[in-house]
């Protein structure tokens, strides 16, 4: 798994949590860097979703399989249950529909992978402080142009996987590619969080 | 020219063994028109089956003469160096049987009377076609196309194709197409053959002893087709309200510039082609629905499948809109087949499978190097 060092950051702690020959579905898989790594080195079988056709030349090329949707209207292509892995990485804070899209994730998968920016990252908090909409290295966009209209903090994020029903097995809050495991909500710029639907306690009679 | 394959001469190859269609008639021979481009490799894994739609015939690229304006259908797909690479690929070419440009079809003789097929020649599927496609396969000595790829109509092939001989077909590629057509669809196919059922001069389909076409009929309903392989917009763009003359003739002569396009189209069409060809493929389309044999799950359909697919459809097809080809996605999907998907934006609706929309050509060109590259 030498390989794993030139993959996005984020996707790398991805990639680690992955299991070998898994099922794996990609959402917002851009140019399908993912996906190929995992085909690559865990023999995963993969299908990748993003709504550019560019990315779906760029995924075709590497001989992945691709599907051209948009997801705010849900995964309707797939079934219950058909994927052990469903990853969403540097996605949702540009979705409308964030609910319906964590609830997808848990129907047609196991298991939820989401990556998103930490608003709560204390340049953005600073930046704000300051009386300016925060600009950084995970946010780079100026308040006009962003695509991104949902941004939560990592507090945030956990909250509406409880209120989903939901709960998180796993989270890497990381800074320039590295874990930060001191204040992770004010010290990480990168959140990853990892989630499944709770269990319920049995109840008997 | 140098992306192009050139002066090519159709061959037409003749199979004496009787075939028996769907309908349960049976044709005691018949002929298939067929071109190809490009060499068959010595272990025969490098041929492409192109798959027409509706009007289509065998002549997919390059030209018959020096003189000819245009080239084959696909021209701008198949050739030296363009997404369907002839330097890669051998890429046949067939006219369907029933067609009317040289395939065994109504206006050909029929042996038993001497006389034209006409009325007397039977309805034929899609399935009876991808049968005489086999067979010229065999003749050619093809176990197994790389591909077999087409849109609309010959999508609808290519995905015949990988349930009927799931072992003879590594990629389908599906493109414009649907797993079954509308009620609008065989709406409008109805209508369009209303046109011709009803011209005064189409005796019942045996118009060739009388000497003549039913050209009224024709040219109606190839006008209304193409009203539906367009788009709005794009007609809008191409066309918008543009008068002839500048100015209302308040009369029913070709005022607008539109009306003047439609009928071009309309004539040259009937100039062309057979009246009971166009009732015959439209027939074969109404038809077509593969999940019937499955308790009407598609999924259960292409679960037969072993090929990889692609599909693609076009933002502006109404005819046979994005909405059709995610169901054909879906059914594979649901029977774990392998499948990718593009839905390219396009304002040229239907015909948007002929046209040279870059992102199309770019993801065409990708999965077939793909193909490529498997063979080596």
């Amino acid at each position: 798994m030498a390989e794993l060092i030139n993959l996005r950051p984020d996707l790398k702690h991805i990639a680690q949590l992955i299991k070998p020959a898994s099922r794996v579905l990609d959402l917002g898989c851009a140019d399908g860097e993912l996906l190929a790594w995992l085909q690559a080195n865990k023999q995963v079988r993969g299908i990748g979703v993003d709504v550019d056709v560019n990315s779906i030349v760029h995924c075709v090329e590497k001989n992945l399989n691709v599907i051209q949707a948009d997801m705010e209207s849900g995964l309707q292509h797939f079934e219950d249950g058909s994927f052990d892995f469903v990853v969403l990485s540097l996605t949702i804070q540009s979705m409308h529909n964030v609910e319906l899209i964590l609830q997808e994730m848990l129907r047609v998968g196991r298991c939820g992978i989401v990556t998103f920016p930490n608003f709560g990252y204390w340049e953005n908090r600073w930046q704000i402080l300051k009386g300016q909409m925060p600009v950084s290295e995970t946010i780079p966009y100026e308040w006009y142009n962003t695509p991104n209209i949902h941004f939560c903090t990592v507090n945030d994020f956990s909250q509406l996987l409880a209120k989903l029903g939901m709960q998180v097995d796993g989270q890497v809050v990381l800074h320039q590619g590295e874990p930060v495991n001191f204040l992770p909500n004010l010290l990480g710029s990168l959140a990853l969080v990892q989630f499944s639907q709770t269990k319920r306690q049995q109840t008997l009679g | 020219m140098s992306d192009s394959v050139g002066i090519v001469t159709p061959q037409k190859w003749v199979f004496e063994e009787p075939i028996t269609l769907s309908s349960g008639a049976v044709l005691p021979r018949y002929e298939l028109m067929v071109e190809t481009y490009g060499e068959l490799n010595a272990d025969k894994s490098n041929a492409i089956l192109i798959c027409h739609a509706l009007s289509g015939h065998h002549h997919v690229a390059g030209y018959h003469t020096a003189e000819d304006k245009a080239p084959g259908w696909w021209d701008s797909m198949i050739g030296p160096g363009k997404p369907i690479d002839t330097n890669r690929f051998f890429v046949i070419g067939v006219n369907n049987l029933g067609g009317c440009h040289g395939s065994t079809g109504p206006s050909s003789i029929n042996p038993a009377t001497g006389e034209p097929y006409g009325s007397a020649f039977p309805v034929v599927l899609v399935r009876d076609w991808v049968e005489t496609q086999a067979r010229l396969a065999d003749r050619l000595g093809i176990q197994q196309f790389a591909a077999v790829i087409g849109g609309s109509l010959g999508g609808m092939q290519a995905l015949r194709w990988s349930i009927t001989y799931p072992e003879r077909i590594r990629h389908a590629l599906v493109i414009a197409s649907a797993p079954k057509l509308t009620t609008q669809n065989i709406a409008f196919n109805d209508v369009a053959r209303q046109a011709i059922l009803t011209d005064p001069e189409f005796h019942g389909g045996d118009f060739y002893q009388h000497g003549v076409v039913p050209r009224r009929g024709l040219r109606l309903a190839r006008m209304l087709g193409h009203i539906t392989y367009l788009s709005d917009g794009g007609m809008g763009e191409k066309f918008g309200r543009l008068l002839r003359t500048g100015e209302y003739q308040y009369g029913f002569d070709v005022e607008f510039e539109i009306e003047s396009y439609l009928r071009y189209q309309g004539d040259k069409f009937a100039n062309v082609f057979d009246a009971n060809t166009y009732l015959l493929m439209t027939k074969a389309l109404d038809y077509f629905d593969p999940a019937r044999h499955y308790g009407g799950s598609l999924a259960e359909a292409m679960r037969q499948a072993k090929a990889k697919f692609l599909v693609v459809s076009f933002t502006t097809d109404w005819r046979f809109a994005p909405a059709r080809s995610r169901e054909i996605v879906k059914a594979l999907l649901d029977a774990d087949r392998t499948v990718s998907y593009a839905e390219i934006e396009s304002q040229h609706g239907h015909d948007a499978f002929l046209m040279q929309d870059a992102p199309y050509m770019n993801v065409m060109r990708a999965y077939l190097n793909n193909v490529a590259k498997e063979l080596v």
